[in-house]
């Protein structure tokens, strides 16, 4: 028998579309049969399923530690409630707001991808000499942007509001759109991956010496998909805003990292069929868990009020998976339909960055 | 500008960012890893001076001691049960695991005691200031130097004359080597994670004594300057730490000072793109090393 064209195509895609279908059956079952709250948590695992996706395109393909994406989330959504805010509620949301900026007003797609061009924007321009860096150097070099984009979205009041909680934001952002730019957020990073540029990252992350060695310009493959990442967390960031609505810049800090992190480890960095587990298994475990924590006190089963229950569960999780399983729980492994003989196509499990030559 | 008081103030901060910045680069130096749960040690002293000084009556050089002893325990214990087992895997790995003990140490302080700052019970050294050639000058700088100080030298002593200071140097400089002279890894890597707690307790105890109180995040401010300063001064050798710190300590000082208003409030912006810089232009830091060595699992 041999293979039709149809069948070779097929098989190649069938990641997305293996992905992709019960991503739309749980945005169908939730829409039709389940209740707001519901609808608000599935709604917020698309949102977060685009920053870890973009998190994966970087550190998945590079084996760099990323903790900045979520700064870059954090700039895409502050942009797009710039953009997409009217000027009287800016007014009140805003006092100190730049005029220029408080005229800004635009439908809700152009603010979004406005957001995701800026957080590409500011990606091109800061990080070009970064990515020379990896192991132990990337890492603290792409912590040490997160805190500085936080420490401007935490001061510069004439924009993002200081501190405060920038509030007054559309609700846009539903499921069918979360579920939709999710799955096309899936495309995108399944297609970078087995591009050129994402084959030679890949090597890049295999191997440095020989992929140096075959004459690939690793410093400029890593800027570009960090540039594409931080542009699809942007895009996510975005999203986030005009889902949540209101929001401090602390939202897309610390916890969040952690959030995206535990989600894209737990899952598996290598592949997207890791990012889009890990974010339904990470959800799931978190959201079963402050069930429990919030019946607790609800109900007042202990003396005193439980909080952060679940962020010590989520890190007990994170470290025993990382203990028992480094790679995550898809290991590398892509799902993917084969026609005939089933012939395992997997990648050494290799969760680190090779290291640059070092001058001894 | 440059009175009594600054120049106190500044020694003060840099004696106290070179021990937070050693204990940092103890850990670094062999394993590679940059430990994001340091902040959780200082925190976890500061929660043991809250307990041990609130509840019992010892006298307070005893609470002191309790803080340094917990702060040691508990990091041993993060590295027996979370980073020994993940050590043989890759880097990546081992930053997240430690970013993951951070999260779990720091919720587990807001679900065990309280999400509020809980205050501390200083003895009145903390709060006297004595006048000395016209200037006021707080008691608590001059501790803050003195101990620092007996702390620097009696590292530098264990590093140098007892044999575990000298395989730790060795771990730090060629860890494979070092194995293969018969230093036992685990050994070597658990002393060099209670010796980063030791100091921690220590830091805790004047970090916590500059406000009086403890709270579940406290950890990242000292996490932060621990970093800076490492980086500043060089990552792979103890002596650029400490001279990192007091850098740190100048250079922060300096920041304040030369600054327009408007941009003082970026501060910490600011010391981080001194971070990035010197990642680019100078990785080894200020000080360096004869030579650079990669982790070894």
């Amino acid at each position: 028998m041999t293979t039709s064209r149809f069948t070779t195509w097929l098989s190649s895609y069938s990641t997305i579309i293996i992905l992709s279908v019960p991503l739309l059956v749980l945005a169908a079952v939730t829409d039709l049969f389940a209740n707001y709250l519901l609808v608000r948590i599935v709604t917020a695992l698309f949102v977060s399923l685009i920053v870890v996706l973009g998190m994966q395109v970087f550190m998945g393909n590079s084996g760099i530690l990323a903790w900045v994406h979520v700064g870059f989330m954090g700039i895409g959504a502050y942009v797009s409630a710039l953009c997409s805010m009217t000027p009287a509620m800016k007014k009140i949301a805003i006092p100190q707001v730049y005029p220029f900026l408080l005229q800004l007003h635009m439908p809700f797609w152009a603010a979004v991808l406005v957001g995701a061009a800026v957080a590409t924007a500011i990606a091109a321009f800061v990080s070009y000499p970064l990515m020379r860096l990896s192991d132990a150097a990337g890492a603290i070099s792409s912590f040490a942007l997160l805190i500085i984009i936080n420490s401007v979205l935490v001061h510069w009041d004439r924009v993002t509001n200081g501190p405060r909680t920038l509030f007054g934001i559309d609700e846009l952002t539903n499921i069918w759109i979360a579920v939709g730019c999710a799955i096309l957020v899936l495309i995108l990073a399944y297609l970078f991956k087995e591009s050129s540029l994402g084959l030679r990252l890949r090597a890049s992350r295999a191997d440095y010496y020989a992929a140096s060695a075959v004459g690939i310009n690793i410093t400029l493959v890593r800027y570009y998909s960090f540039i594409v990442s931080a542009g699809i967390a942007g895009f996510g960031g975005g999203l986030y805003a005009h889902y949540i609505t209101s929001f401090t810049p602390n939202a897309f800090y610390l916890v969040e990292t952690f959030n995206v992190l535990a989600m894209l480890v737990v899952g598996g960095t290598l592949g997207i069929s890791g990012a889009v587990v890990g974010s339904l298994v990470v959800t799931l475990a978190r959201e079963g868990m402050r069930a429990i924590e919030n019946g607790i006190n609800l109900y007042h089963l202990l003396p005193f009020d439980v909080i952060g229950l679940t962020e010590v569960f989520l890190a007990t999780v994170l470290i025993i998976s990382l203990v028992i399983r480094p790679e995550g729980i898809m290991g590398g492994r892509e799902f993917r339909w084969l026609p005939k003989a089933p012939k395992s196509k997997s990648e050494p499990a290799e969760l680190g960055a090779a290291s640059p030559p070092k001058k001894e | 500008m440059f009175t009594l008081e600054f120049l106190v103030n500044a020694v003060s901060s840099g004696s106290l960012y070179a021990l937070l910045a050693l204990g940092l680069v103890i850990v670094y130096g062999i394993l590679k890893m940059v430990n994001f749960a340091y902040g959780e040690l200082i925190m976890f002293g500061g929660y043991v001076l809250f307990l041990v000084g609130t509840n019992t009556g010892i006298p307070w050089i005893f609470v002191a001691l309790a803080a340094v002893l917990g702060a040691t325990i508990i990091s041993y214990l993060t590295e027996l049960v979370a980073f020994r087992p993940v050590r043989a895997k890759s880097l990546t790995a081992l930053l997240i695991t430690s970013f993951a003990v951070s999260t779990l140490l720091q919720n587990a302080a807001l679900l065990i005691i309280s999400p509020r700052a809980k205050a501390i019970i200083l003895p009145p050294i903390f709060s006297t200031s004595i006048m000395l050639f016209g200037a006021t000058i707080a008691m608590r700088n001059i501790l803050t130097i003195t101990i620092s100080i007996l702390v620097l030298v009696g590292l530098t002593l264990l590093f140098r004359y007892t044999i575990l200071g000298i395989a730790l140097r060795a771990a730090a400089d060629n860890f494979r080597m070092t194995r293969m002279l018969g230093v036992p890894a685990d050994l070597v890597i658990s002393s060099a994670f209670a010796l980063s707690g030791l100091i921690a307790g220590v830091c805790s105890v004047f970090w916590i004594g500059r406000t009086a109180s403890v709270t579940p995040t406290i950890g990242l401010g000292p996490l932060i300057i621990a970093f800076i300063a490492t980086v500043i001064g060089g990552m792979r050798s103890l002596v650029g730490a400490a001279v990192g710190g007091f850098i740190y300590g100048l250079i922060f000082s300096l920041i304040g000072v030369l600054l327009p208003q408007v941009l003082l409030d970026y501060r910490e912006a600011f010391m981080f793109l001194i971070v990035l810089l010197i990642l680019l232009f100078r990785p080894e830091g200020l000080v360096r090393v004869k030579y650079a060595q990669e982790r070894v699992g």
